[in-house]
């Protein structure tokens, strides 16, 4: 198949961060280690999901805020271009420049060089998730240009060498004490009597990033939406850090995935409904920021608008994975994942974690990339229910498994599998062999190479002390059991029912005290 | 091919199964279904460690300077009724930062409040003024009058006037990022004051 210009394209490799070194079993395994992580995720995300449940409890429309902020996104994803053409027409009209970047490569590009034409050497930014799956901050350091993450956490991370672990609170597997170690071994200028008391942290952060704020000239931030109509732009958030960069600095750069578009100024009566409740579980988030271009003698007088692919036209092309797009990063899946709880967001490789992460990474990167991600979930639901905007989360997983490339030793197996149960007398001398595995003293938890790759992140279940097959036959009187492991004529190929049918004595007979127990196990074994 | 035709052109040629999405359902409550209810906003203004003043007109600037203190330096915007102003106050005429963080306290009108949220947003209008003055000072004093209170979200997006830069605000500035513990504070203003106006 030849590639045209303008087919759906994956997010790059060698840029960004979409893709782990690990697989998820691996990195999962070296997290469960630790039981200081899960216990500051079972802390805090019980904390979330007990807060959001109860300002959720008082909206009684909340369901069908759901089925519009569904129907909303739904619908932004069917007109995606002409909603992109109509915010670029409106953004420029209001004094906006907007950028068109395909891949996180040409994002980082442009931003560097707006940097650059600026002349400041540092950039304040606002948490985002864009400019982290972009590998933003590497590449404008690798420019002679410094990031200064303001959010908290994302200082904490920043100042730790760390990466985030959650969407909405990224030191979220940091407590007090690490925290307190970070700022006196990073912090610039930081008093050496400082307690590990939340308040006294937060307050050394104020004190440290004042000076920065007021004195660095261009800020880069993402973007929660963007209203196609009015050419509105909004950041959501807590501190004030948003504020401050997106109103402080003279020239403001906003990298948005494409995807983050609504229809029109209304809409946001439904997302701004939805996005705090399930995200921070507040009835409104401290702070929103909201800017329609530039406003003269107030705000930032120079605004560009980055609107990135990167993958995302990719994950449109899967007429089911793209409702994936419709995430509005609240994080609420995370908080009800019970995989995420004992695993932690740095397992899943990603700057996008828990259930979202284990359905957008793939798409993003293409399956092959994040293979292990897709089964790295329970298909509990939970996600689903907590979802403010309905993706069926567990449905994309199932979706997203089927095309997981398998290694061929897999392949092969699990053809060699299907044609032994496909056999009942195959079947049951792999059950006789299995069970000497067992005798011999092989059992455990794996299987040897080479299909112990595919035993590393399953279990193995321990085979039954007698198989069902030797039960029912010393249950049943020695004839039928006879015939039952000797009529059904070896391995034919054929369905187990087909198989059953021609080699069985007298299925239809109406014999029920010989003929039924070695038919009926068979086609149930052959199936 | 410029990035812009590549990316449309990508977002076309995914969009080749032509979805048809019937319009999104719009069940919830709009805009004028609820009742004002003051009563709410206070308590979810305090909810977020607002302070709740009810004060008529003629009180603002006395309960202004007793929050503040004697002497305190007080920022208004240009456009804020003379009768509100304490003692002593200063207007914001293009001030840099500086001055403008070396305020005590700020002082400003609002646009609108959404009761069911304890939400106030100011559209940066005479009486509100640049959003940098409410962004640096410690303390910001918010006058509210009655009639600018609406009942939910639907109602404030139905009256806001997207053209103009929006704060919305709900509590000071807090984090949440050490253990989840909320820490009023970190960047923002660390006070919020409402006054209610009762005239
Ligand atoms: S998938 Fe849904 S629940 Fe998860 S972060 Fe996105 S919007 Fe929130």
């Amino acid at each position: 198949m030849t590639t045209f210009l303008g087919m759906p394209a994956t997010a790059p490799r060698g840029v960004g961060h979409l893709r782990g070194d690990q697989t998820f079993p691996r990195a999962a395994r070296d997290a469960l280690q630790n039981s200081q992580l899960r216990r500051n995720l079972r802390h805090a995300t019980t904390t979330i999901r007990g807060k959001s449940g109860r300002v959720i409890a008082e909206l009684p429309d909340w369901q069908l805020l759901r089925d519009a902020g569904s129907g909303i996104k739904t619908d932004v994803m069917s007109r995606l271009p002409e909603l992109l053409e109509q915010l670029e027409e409106r953004v420029v009209a209001v004094g906006g420049v907007v950028h068109w970047a395909a891949d996180a490569n040409e994002a980082n590009t442009i931003v560097t060089e707006l940097v650059k034409a600026t002349g400041s050497d540092r950039v304040i930014k606002v948490k985002s998730m864009a400019t982290q799956e972009i590998g933003l901050n590497e590449a404008l350091e690798a420019a002679g240009i410094t990031p200064v993450e303001t959010d908290l956490a994302e200082l904490i991370v920043q100042l730790g060498d760390d990466k985030p672990s959650h969407i909405l609170v990224p030191a979220i597997h940091r407590n007090r004490s690490e925290i307190r170690e970070i700022f006196l071994r990073a912090m610039p200028g930081v008093d050496p009597a400082l307690t590990d008391d939340p308040p006294v942290l937060a307050a050394a952060a104020r004190r440290y990033l004042r000076e920065t704020f007021l004195s660095t000239r261009v800020a880069v931030s993402g973007a929660n939406f963007a209203i196609a109509e009015t050419g509105t732009l909004g950041v959501v958030e807590s501190e004030g850090n948003g504020r401050m960069c997106l109103t402080l600095p003279d020239t403001l750069i906003t990298v948005m995935g494409i995807e983050k578009v609504l229809p029109s100024w209304r809409d946001l009566e439904v997302f701004l409904q939805l996005l705090p409740r399930a995200s921070t579980g507040e009835r409104m988030n401290p702070y929103t920021t909201m800017w329609t271009g530039v406003t003269p003698g107030d705000g930032p007088q120079n605004f560009h608008l980055v609107l990135l692919d990167n993958g995302r036209s990719a994950v449109l092309a899967d007429t089911v994975g793209r409702s994936a797009l419709h995430c509005i990063r609240c994080s609420a899946c995370l908080n009800v994942c019970p995989v995420y709880e004992r695993t932690g967001g740095h397992s899943y490789g990603s700057v996008y974690p828990g259930p979202i992460g284990a359905v957008l990474s793939p798409q993003l990167t293409g399956v092959a990339d994040n293979a292990s991600l897709p089964f790295a979930s329970s298909l509990c639901g939970a996600c689903f229910d907590a979802c403010p905007v309905k993706i069926d989360i567990p449905s994309l997983l199932v979706h997203l498994r089927n095309q997981v490339p398998h290694a061929a030793v897999e392949k092969a197996a699990m053809a060699a599998a299907a044609r032994i149960m496909d056999s009942p007398r195959w079947y049951a001398s792999a059950q006789r062999a299995a069970k000497m595995a067992r005798i011999a003293g092989r059992r455990g938890r794996g299987l040897p190479p080479p299909l112990s790759g595919w035993t590393a992140g399953r279990d193995l279940p321990e085979f039954p002390k007698q198989t069902f097959r030797d039960w029912w036959a010393q249950r049943t009187d020695a004839p039928a059991a006879t015939r039952a492991s000797g009529s059904s004529g070896g391995p034919s190929g054929s369905s187990g029912g087909a198989a059953a049918a021609s080699g069985g004595p007298s299925a239809g007979s109406g014999d029920r005290s010989e003929a039924p127990d070695g038919t009926r196990s068979e086609r149930e074994d052959g199936r | 091919m410029s990035s812009r035709d590549l990316i449309l052109g990508r977002v076309r040629a995914a969009l080749r199964d032509a979805p048809v999405v019937p319009e999104a359902p719009r069940d919830y409550r709009p805009a004028g279904t609820n009742r004002v209810d003051l009563e709410m906003l206070v308590d979810r203004l305090v909810d977020y460690k607002a302070e709740v003043y009810r004060v008529t007109s003629a009180e603002v600037a006395a309960t202004v300077s007793g929050l503040v203190g004697a002497g305190g330096a007080v920022l208004v915007p240009p456009g804020l009724p003379e009768e509100w102003r304490p003692e002593g106050a200063f207007a914001d005429e293009n001030l840099p930062p500086d001055r403008i963080a070396a305020a005590d306290a700020v002082l400003t009108a609002a646009a609108v409040a959404v009761a069911e949220t304890g939400t106030i947003v100011l559209d940066a209008s005479p009486d509100q003024g640049r959003r940098i003055i409410t962004l640096l000072p410690d303390v910001h004093v918010i006058v509210l009058r009655p009639a600018q209170v609406v009942a939910s979200v639907p109602d404030a997006i139905a009256r806001l006037d997207p053209t103009r830069p929006l704060t919305w605000i709900s509590g000071p500035s807090a984090t949440s990022d050490i253990e989840l513990n909320r820490v009023e504070g970190v960047h923002g203003p660390r006070h919020l004051h409402v006054l209610l106006l009762t005239d």
